[in-house]
């Protein structure tokens, strides 16, 4: 396989969205609303509690907690790339991907790639920003194993939410509207996958549901591990699971493209 | 007056009509926004898990909360959202254009094309949860609350139009206006919490007032729910902060549209 026309890709992505900086930056100013929200609530819980902790978490962890989802969300979740493949597909795009010698989950993929890395760029300052405003709440790992395996699961989850925001954009080879679809899915991933709390203070019947289903390893799973909120065995099958999924979603993405092309019209070609 | 009801009646009877004709998006769009409630409803159950009140707020006190802010902000997407966030597409395009030379007023031409029918039923589900928090609260609201609740709803969702309003204006200075769009969602994530969260700062102060997205659910539960803080105070700061939202809103697009420069002609 020829690399060089993917970096390529990469190369073009990067500038594309360059043009767009103010958008992105305006995105994660926003974006800190909801994360002020969020400290604040929990702030009011502490304080309500007489600084007892939830479920092993005090004040200060909890916010760092949600510092970290801000971060990784910058890094991994895919912001435009199921409405763009949707719209490659609705509007016949497809053609030209079709009749070249690319690769359109390789060239998807590196232009996810060149998304996340410039949206954390341009997100940067305001994230370190944060995170130096909070700086006294920071507690890095201590030992390079949980570094290395924390970066590991991080990468798996980008592929999961990549792989799936892939694999529902294909529906747009059956459907015209992939909208509700989409949101219905980022409805469960928003309330499962530890956006808006951490997974393990939810009760505990639930949690044993949650191991299982892929939202957890969409965001919660690295950062627990980042955390040492998971550890031993918990996170040697932990990240099986999550191999599993990488696995099973990668496989989705894979058949509804093959099974799509089949169906596809090529309408306005 | 008595033409722009005739011209939104006309408006009103073609988006039922164009959404009848759509009945499994109608239903699926339903099911979207039914599923991010319970997700909220979720969230209360969660926290309380941990707390039995939040600042002064009990548990049902903040379902009140939850289900008022779902009314509020299903009626703005009943009558507005669909425009307003079209707004951005329309000054991309150069479509502005055919808005603008309509004999009627600007704002009101491209605020109230489309209406949504989902999203009626969605408020119905939030006055029901208003009303199932209401018994669980043992509180029955006397028909002053009520009356004081339902233009105060109307205010809330005069704030809601107002903001996003502004946000979609900016499109005239920035091209790609998602980011806006995400803007509203953001800033109306806090307005489901309960108000003595926000202490008594800086950030309470601006988001009480400037973009007062704290008051617009917070002071119509207040004002049905908890009947002994005193009501006319509260009316009056909503009363306020919208009135100060819409003119803003309407003097900042008067001042974007002297320098919109239409994309196409």
């Amino acid at each position: 396989m020829n690399l060089r026309k993917y970096a390529k890709v990469f190369d073009i992505g990067l500038q594309n969205t360059f043009v767009y900086r103010w958008n992105f930056l305006l995105r994660s100013l926003f974006g800190l609303v909801p994360l002020a929200g969020t400290v604040l609530i929990w702030r009011s819980i502490f304080h309500q509690r007489g600084g007892a902790d939830v479920a092993g978490y005090d004040y200060r962890a909890m916010v760092w907690y949600f510092l970290l989802t801000v971060l990784v969300d910058n890094l991994i979740t895919p912001t435009e790339d199921e409405w763009q493949i949707a719209a490659d597909i609705r509007e016949g795009q497809m053609n030209a991907f079709l009749v070249k010698p690319v690769n359109y989950l390789g060239y998807r993929l590196s232009l996810y790639g060149s998304y996340r890395l410039l949206y954390t760029v341009v997100t940067l300052v305001p994230v370190a920003a944060l995170i130096w405003f909070f700086h006294s709440f920071v507690v890095l790992p201590a030992s390079t194993l949980t570094w290395v395996l924390s970066a590991v699961s991080l990468a798996m989850a980008g592929l999961i939410q990549f792989f799936i925001a892939y694999s529902l954009a294909m529906l747009a080879f059956w459907i015209l509207e992939i909208s509700t679809v989409v949101f219905i899915l980022y409805s469960f991933e928003y309330f499962l996958s530890g956006h808006t709390f951490p997974l393990d203070i939810m009760p505990v019947w639930l949690q044993s549901t949650l191991r299982i289903l892929p939202f957890t390893y969409e965001m919660f799973f690295p950062i627990a591990i980042f955390l040492g909120k998971v550890t031993g065995a918990d996170l040697w099958s932990g990240l099986a699971i999550q191999t599993g999924w990488l696995f099973l979603t990668w496989l989705a993405a894979y058949t509804m493209f093959h099974r799509g092309v089949r169906h596809y019209q090529a309408v306005g070609g | 007056m008595k033409r722009y009801l005739e011209i939104y009646g006309i408006m009103l009877r073609n988006s039922v009509i164009r959404e009848m004709s759509f009945k499994a998006n109608f239903v699926l769009w339903m099911a979207v926004e039914l599923l991010w409630f319970a997700g909220q409803i979720i969230f209360i159950e969660v926290l309380f898990q941990y707390v039995d009140r939040i600042g002064d707020w009990t548990k049902w006190e903040v379902v009140l909360l939850v289900g008022t802010h779902q009314l509020i902000g299903q009626l703005f997407q009943a009558f507005f959202y669909v425009n307003v966030a079209n707004l951005p597409e329309l000054v991309r395009t150069g479509k502005l254009d055919f808005m603008l030379l309509l004999p009627v007023d600007s704002q009101f031409a491209v605020s109230t094309r489309q209406f949504g029918m989902d999203n009626v039923v969605n408020a119905l589900v939030g006055v029901g949860i208003v009303i199932f928090a209401l018994a669980k609260m043992h509180v029955t609201p006397g028909a002053l609350q009520i009356a004081m609740y339902i233009p105060a709803v109307a205010l809330g969702v005069a704030v809601h139009y107002s903001i996003m309003f502004f946000l979609s204006t900016i499109s005239f200075w920035i091209v790609r206006a998602q980011g806006l769009i995400y803007g509203y969602y953001n800033l109306f994530n806090i307005a489901r919490y309960p108000d003595s969260i926000f202490g008594r700062g800086i950030f309470r102060f601006v988001f009480s007032w400037i973009i007062p997205v704290i008051v617009v659910a917070n002071i119509p539960a207040r004002l049905l729910g908890r009947i002994f803080d005193a009501p006319l105070p509260l009316l009056a700061h909503l009363l306020g902060a919208a009135a100060l939202a819409v003119g803003l809103s309407r003097a900042f697009w008067h001042f974007a549209l002297k320098r919109y420069s239409s994309a196409s002609s």
